[in-house]
């Protein structure tokens, strides 16, 4: 159980260093959504079920699933309001043109 | 194990000084509100790993809920409001 929650944890935080990345890397605010929302939720993902298969069973485990199911449902909900009102504040997308 | 929790931590507090590079440099404000959304839920998983490091899980746990709860109400109130105001 340990060596499966290690691997986990080393896989969600190649997913959180990849997120990184492509938070500096990215040219607009539209393509640098698809960083934090995607990759980070799945590196949060599989940390956190790392660290709970390392718990064990029991109470510690189901509030660390607790605070993954909310981190799983509230970071592209962030990103997603986020985004909105950018494009409605007048953000311009970044357009084939302007390369 | 509990080298690999350092280690954890340690990585994931270089990823926080790399998401404050966004925050600071940040061409718009909307950039500076999806890095502080990416510091928060790194500081959220990192308060588990803390937890882990000193073998509290059960206290630290409860912080990193109310950590998430938080960066919800505070992240949906800045957005509402940058919507309605506009660029500035």
């Amino acid at each position: 159980m340990a060596v499966l929650a290690i691997g986990l944890i080393l896989l969600g935080l190649f997913f959180l260093v990849v997120a990184a990345i492509g938070m500096v890397r990215l040219p607009d605010v539209f393509t640098r959504s698809h960083a934090l929302a995607l990759t980070d939720s799945l590196g949060a993902f599989c940390l956190l079920t790392g660290l709970a298969l390392y718990q064990g069973f029991g109470v510690n485990m189901v509030k660390i699933l607790l605070v993954l199911a909310l981190l799983f449902l509230l970071n592209p909900v962030i990103a997603h309001a986020a985004i909105r009102a950018a494009f409605r504040a007048g953000v311009k997308p970044l357009a084939e043109e302007d390369k | 194990m509990t080298e690999f929790f350092l280690f954890v931590l340690f990585t994931l507090t270089g990823l926080i000084l790399v998401y404050l590079y966004r925050v600071i440099q940040g061409p718009t404000v909307f950039d500076r509100v999806l890095g502080l959304n990416g510091i928060s839920t790194k500081s959220i998983i990192l308060m588990i790993v803390l937890g882990m490091v000193y073998e509290r899980e059960d206290m630290f746990v409860d912080i990193s809920t109310g950590y998430a709860l938080l960066n919800l109400v505070g992240a949906i109130a800045v957005a509402k409001f940058l919507e309605q105001r506009g660029l500035g």
